[in-house]
């Protein structure tokens, strides 16, 4: 495999569960050594994506490769040179720190395990709690637990779901700084998240919502290929009026398909500029509120994606 | 209403969601209506204190005419199955050992002419009381069918001797367990049991645990084969094996002082099959089990036909045929005969081989289905 390989090529991925799509032939590649943001509603399909790739689930139809292999009949070897960080914590909360990292490394019967082990606690900070349960780390403590024991045996690609759900921003901060420097050592990273300040981290990123791929690209790209025209309205102070019945008033008016308050500011925005404009027009003049068009975010852009698609899970068990 | 109070419509709430959970856990709905059904049938037609059609062996030295009247009563007999005429001493002396039948009656030579000389010549029982509740009964049904039987040949001149005591004597000796002592068979016993009970429920629980806790996909994901997995959870129990096995008969002999015939090193060495089994048992309950709950039922499911069926409780020969061989698809079934063969009757190797072999066929065939209901994906 040449350095220009794509570390994840997949065509064509598709799973359903009991009927239900959810991957939806779902092509996706990612270029080697790249930071490639996961996200989407929750119930998108990032998870069952993640699992196809690692071969943990077996898919429908479609085919494509990890590090050059073959997910559907090479999924043990895949499995030797990636690391994958489960959602919910996965590790042996009855074991210490330094007991986890000891039992990985013996399963992937690491060379030279014992100073593999001590450099990884060093690489994350792990040291001075080598001999904590697991079970009595913080939420942060935990998820560098986690990613220590999935780069210990030096992957090539790590497939992190929401490594940083539930965690506080300065874990999460060194959280990054450790992502990016292992993607400056030739990792390939594909992490799936929800917070908008980790996606404009990653060098690309591809949104996903149901089972379907709906963007990909840079965050700039993305933005600019959404074509959102977006506005903020502010109260000016002198009216009765407040943001709350400007929401209302403006729900449901057509070209309007972003409606969001922020405290005291309320954002709008939409796909059709000309329809957005013309519904907004009689409200532009009103003293009331002090309007300005500003560029739109990649939250704007993803709540719009969102809410141009459509849910496939309706319904409910039996 | 005051804080102590029991408010209808809270109950009614937590009273609701217990249904609807019920309802959702198909496999502990299921147990719940199908256990008590199965069981009960089981069972109720299985289980028989008072046991009848035990197998019996005839060495007739005699072949003479009561000789003969004497099988013939033996072979119509609901207390008897009369399976082995065998020839020699040797022969019966195997058949005991093996468990192949439970009694032996020796007719000795010139049986009939010492009768009807009224001589009251002996009539050797050999009965296998390692359990004592199997022969008993079946023991004092022996004198009556024997007299019986020569009483009808008694006639003409030797009509008085029809009358008490009886024209021949009733020996009966008591084999491996002289006294009769039941716990000398219960503690043996009870080692398979509690072997059973903790094993089955230990590694029940080990994969559903990780299942449970979501350590399994991780588990999944890492570069582990399934057999590397189940022999991984099952080897250090084979360890609490044998710490309960030493325990058991450290305390049967200082305790119960039950006897040791047997070698204590074969003991060991059979052990390891019955512990392999049982463990691979509780791993495959744990790949049908969805959470420790039902794990934990599965193994009960388990266990109660294992103490009830495979003659620790009630004489396995007293069953019905097709109780026996429900009884012998369970581990406790032939581990019991190997370690009562071993600790009270001295079993060699040659004797308890072919319960070895049933132990280890069981340990394969269970370990196949463990592997292959064990996933490598979560699909």
């Amino acid at each position: 495999m040449t350095a220009a390989a794509p570390a994840i090529a997949v065509e064509g991925l598709s799973k359903s569960f009991g009927g239900r799509m959810v991957v939806d032939a779902l092509s996706l590649t990612v270029p080697a050594g790249k930071i490639m943001g996961f996200l989407g509603p929750n119930g998108s399909g990032k998870t069952t994506t993640i699992r196809l790739l690692c071969g943990l689930l077996t898919p429908d139809h479609g085919r494509g490769t990890c590090l050059g292999l073959d997910i559907l009949t090479q999924s043990h070897e895949i499995r030797r040179q990636i690391g994958y960080m489960t959602q919910k914590f996965s590790f042996y909360e009855d074991l210490s720190i330094v007991e986890n990292l000891d039992f990985v490394s013996r399963v992937f019967d690491l060379p030279d395990r014992k100073r593999k082990v001590a450099d990884t606690l060093e690489r994350l900070g792990l040291a001075d709690r080598r001999h904590q349960l697991a079970g009595q780390l913080s939420g942060g403590w935990k998820q560098r637990l986690a990613l220590a024991a999935c780069i210990l045996h030096e992957p090539r690609l790590l497939l992190l779901d929401e490594p940083t759900a539930g965690v506080d921003p300065k874990a999460r901060r060194d959280f990054w700084e450790q992502i990016h420097a292992l993607a400056a050592d030739g990792l390939t990273v594909l992490v799936s998240t929800h917070y908008m300040d980790e996606a404009e981290r990653c060098h690309e990123i591809a949104y996903l919502a149901y089972g379907h791929l709906l963007a990909r690209g840079t965050v700039a790209e993305v933005i600019a290929d959404a074509g959102l025209i977006t506005f903020t309205a502010q109260e000016s102070g002198t009216g009765m009026k407040r943001i709350a019945d400007l929401a209302r008033a403006l729900a449901g008016l057509p070209g309007l398909d972003l409606v969001a308050p922020f405290g005291s500011a309320l954002h709008v925005g939409g796909g059709d500029a000309a329809l957005l404009r013309h519904s907004l027009a009689p409200f532009l003049g009103d003293s009331d509120f002090v309007w300005r068009e500003d560029a739109p975010t990649l939250e704007d852009v993803f709540i719009h994606l969102m809410s141009s698609s459509t849910d496939n899970f309706a319904g409910g068990v039996r | 209403m005051s804080r102590f109070g029991v408010s209808a419509h809270r109950l009614w709430a937590m009273i609701l969601k217990e249904f609807i959970q019920m309802r959702r856990d198909r496999l502990t709905f299921a147990m719940m209506v199908g256990i008590p059904l199965i069981q009960l049938i089981l069972f109720g037609f299985a289980i028989n204190s008072d046991p009848r059609h035990l197998p019996l062996a005839v060495l007739d030295a005699d072949r003479g005419p009561f000789g003969r009247a004497l099988v013939a009563t033996m072979q119509v007999s609901r207390y008897f199955d009369l399976v082995h005429f065998v020839a020699n001493e040797d022969e019966s002396e195997q058949l005991l050992a093996e468990g192949r039948v439970q009694f032996v009656v020796t007719i000795p030579a010139d049986f009939s002419r010492r009768v009807a000389r009224g001589e009251r010549p002996a009539l050797l029982v050999e009965a296998d009381a390692t359990d004592p509740a199997a022969t008993s009964g079946a023991l004092g049904a022996l004198e009556t069918l024997a007299r019986t039987a020569l009483d009808r040949d008694l006639t003409g001149s030797l009509t008085g001797l029809k009358a008490t005591p009886p024209p021949f004597e009733l020996r009966i000796h008591r084999r491996y367990n002289q006294e009769a002592d039941t716990q000398y068979n219960v503690v043996p016993g009870l080692m398979g049991v509690v072997l059973t009970m903790t094993l089955v429920i230990m590694t029940a629980l080990a994969v559903t645990r990780e299942r449970e806790r979501g350590t399994m996909e991780n588990l999944l994901v890492m570069p582990l084969r399934p057999i590397e997995v189940m022999l991984g959870k099952i080897a250090p129990y084979v360890l609490v094996g044998y710490i309960q096995v030493a325990v058991i008969v450290v305390t049967a002999r200082l305790v119960f002082a039950v006897p040791i015939v047997g070698s204590l090193l074969l003991l060991t060495l059979t052990s390891i099959v019955f512990i392999a089994a049982n463990l691979a048992i509780g791993f495959t309950f744990s790949t049908v089990a969805k959470n420790q709950t039902q794990a934990m039922q599965l193994s009960f499911f388990f266990f109660l036909p294992s103490i009830l069926l495979s003659g620790f409780m009630f004489p396995f020969r007293g069953m019905p045929v097709w109780a026996q061989y429900l009884g012998e698809i369970l581990p406790l079934t032939h581990f019991l005969r190997v370690v009562r063969g071993i600790m009270l009757k001295g079993n060699g190797p040659g004797e308890i081989a072919a319960e070895v072999g049933a132990l280890a066929a069981i340990l394969l065939v269970v370990s196949v289905i463990a592997v292959r209901r064990y996933r490598q994906t979560l699909d």
